[in-house]
């Protein structure tokens, strides 16, 4: 049954900074950047900042940072970190809080300067100590033993794996903030560097920097600001493991129990579907949560992306600002896949614009395949 | 309450400096466990013992690290005793999913256990 808090919440500003190189600027300065242009498209100030919701690669406590950076005194905040997907979390908690009456005006926010001060994936993330005398180097060794074992099972080919990102590029080359454009075809991503048997360099997402922020408040404030309000339908997290040697089975993430929660808090079906924004930190994630979320059966989405399925113009819109794999990726990219759909759900994605975009589904993803993260959103047409 | 014993972690260690490849059991149940840890994940029982492993697996699935310093695999090994556990496979670059493997610990600084490839009917 659909959930009370559907369409309790709207996002009535959202802005990104520094997409792709910022050089000279560290990460909360992006991020504070980003703030900035989301409260200027929403028409609001920093003293109207009520709530903080933040997670970054490098903040061992990112709400008191943020706070303090801002000039915020929040009455609510959460600094719920787990991976990638903190950030669809943090708009089921924002709009819980919201709907609480514990916050009012709540700030998600991200920032990261991984590209510009070194060119590395930064990351938080202790060592497991039953892992570390095999020196695995994640998160690529863990989403390439899933890939590996996926072609095992299901047949899937390395071709399959480089039409996702063949896809990826086909959107980002819509999207002028995209970081990689350019022509690429299943050949150059077969014929890159190989990294970690079966994952290529045209398999793993970008290193970049970046930033984004977005503003929520309560449906009943939501219609008197500037902008159409993007609706919180709901949000489901699942969390199955911590150390990729603790996951089941390497084919099946908790998506399939997120998704479904999602599904049924925001009282949707996959045919009311517009637009499907997956966290594609490499290829396989991409196949993984197709199958997951119940785009298409387990074992078949590497066939459901051949033939340019999900890439422009494909019976299905993935990631259509171009993903991680072409857009943005700066350590974390859960705030991204809100950023977008926020731009599809408003009509302002420019050349890549969908013609219905009403309903998206986000899907985050954090760790190593463990925390998964589900929510949607949508326009006034989904209320 | 002071504990004398170390444990779960620092105990599997000790074992394998002295060149021995142990797992824990739980006795009520029966059921192995790896990595090591306090209670069994999901149903709590801590009563668990120590007991040699057999040291006969399966690769679950394997990738090779391509890496300027020289490459090497990093493989998940199904035990026969029931549990998962990251590890590699010595010898050689890779070896494929599904192969029978045998543990061994490999000394050096830090011992670790390695898996060798084995015939199917290894036992």
């Amino acid at each position: 049954m659909t959930h009370p808090i559907r369409g309790r919440t709207a996002i009535v500003g959202m802005a990104t900074a520094g997409i792709g190189e910022a050089p000279g600027f560290s990460d909360i300065e992006l991020l504070a950047q980003a703030t900035l242009g989301a409260l200027a498209d929403a028409g609001l100030k920093i003293p109207d900042i009520d709530g903080i919701f933040a997670a970054t690669s490098t903040h061992a406590f990112p709400s008191m940072s943020v706070a303090e950076y801002l000039g915020v005194k929040p009455r609510y905040f959460d600094s719920t970190n787990i991976g990638g997907s903190s950030f669809e979390m943090h708009l089921l908690q924002a709009s819980l809080a919201i709907e609480a009456g514990l916050c009012e005006v709540a700030l998600i926010c991200y920032g990261s300067n991984q590209r510009t001060a070194g060119g590395r994936l930064v990351s938080m993330s202790e060592r497991q100590w039953h892992e570390t005398a095999y020196s695995p180097r994640h998160p690529i060794t863990a989403y390439a033993l899933a890939a590996a074992r996926h072609m095992h099972e299901y047949g899937t080919s390395r071709e399959q794996l480089a039409d996702v990102a063949v896809a990826a590029r086909g959107w980002a080359n819509l999207n002028p903030e995209a970081f990689a454009r350019g022509p690429l075809t299943r050949e150059d991503v077969l014929a890159s560097r190989m990294i970690s048997d079966p994952l290529t360099k045209g398999d793993c997402c970008l290193v970049t920097d970046g930033a984004a922020a977005c503003l929520l408040v309560s449906a009943d404030r939501a219609k008197d600001f500037p902008r159409k309000p993007v609706y919180f339908l709901g949000g489901a997290g699942a969390n199955w493991h911590r150390s990729i040697v603790a996951m089941p089975d390497l084919t099946v993430t908790a998506a399939s129990e997120s998704g479904p929660r999602a599904f049924d808090m925001a009282g949707l079906t996959h045919g009311d579907v517009d637009l499907v924004m997956l966290y594609d930190a490499f290829t396989i994630n991409t196949i993984l949560f197709l199958e997951d979320l119940g785009f298409c059966p387990k074992g078949e989405g590497g066939r459901f992306v051949e033939g340019g399925r999900i890439a422009p113009g494909g019976e299905l819109a993935v990631n259509t600002n171009g993903g991680g794999l072409s857009c943005v990726h700066p350590g974390m990219y859960g705030m991204f896949l809100i950023a977008e759909a926020v731009a599809q759900i408003r009509g302002a994605a420019g050349k890549r614009q969908l013609q219905q975009a009403d309903i998206a589904l986000l899907h985050g993803n954090g760790g190593t395949l463990s925390s998964q993260v589900t929510a949607f959103l949508g326009s006034e047409n989904a209320i | 309450m002071a504990q004398n014993k170390p444990g779960p972690q620092r105990t599997f260690e000790a074992y394998l400096a002295e060149g021995r490849f142990m797992l824990q059991r739980s006795r009520s149940t029966g059921k192995h466990l790896f990595w090591p840890r306090v209670l069994v994940p999901g149903s709590g029982e801590d009563d668990l013992e120590w007991v040699p492993a057999s040291g006969l697996g399966r690769i679950y699935s394997i990738t090779v690290n391509r890496a300027r310093s020289g490459d090497y695999n990093v493989a998940l090994i199904d035990l026969d005793e029931g549990p998962r556990m990251m590890a590699t496979v010595a010898g050689a670059e890779t070896a494929a999913i599904g192969s029978r493997v045998r543990a061994r610990i490999e000394s050096g600084e830090v011992p670790r256990v390695v898996f060798d490839p084995v015939s199917e009917d290894a036992r």
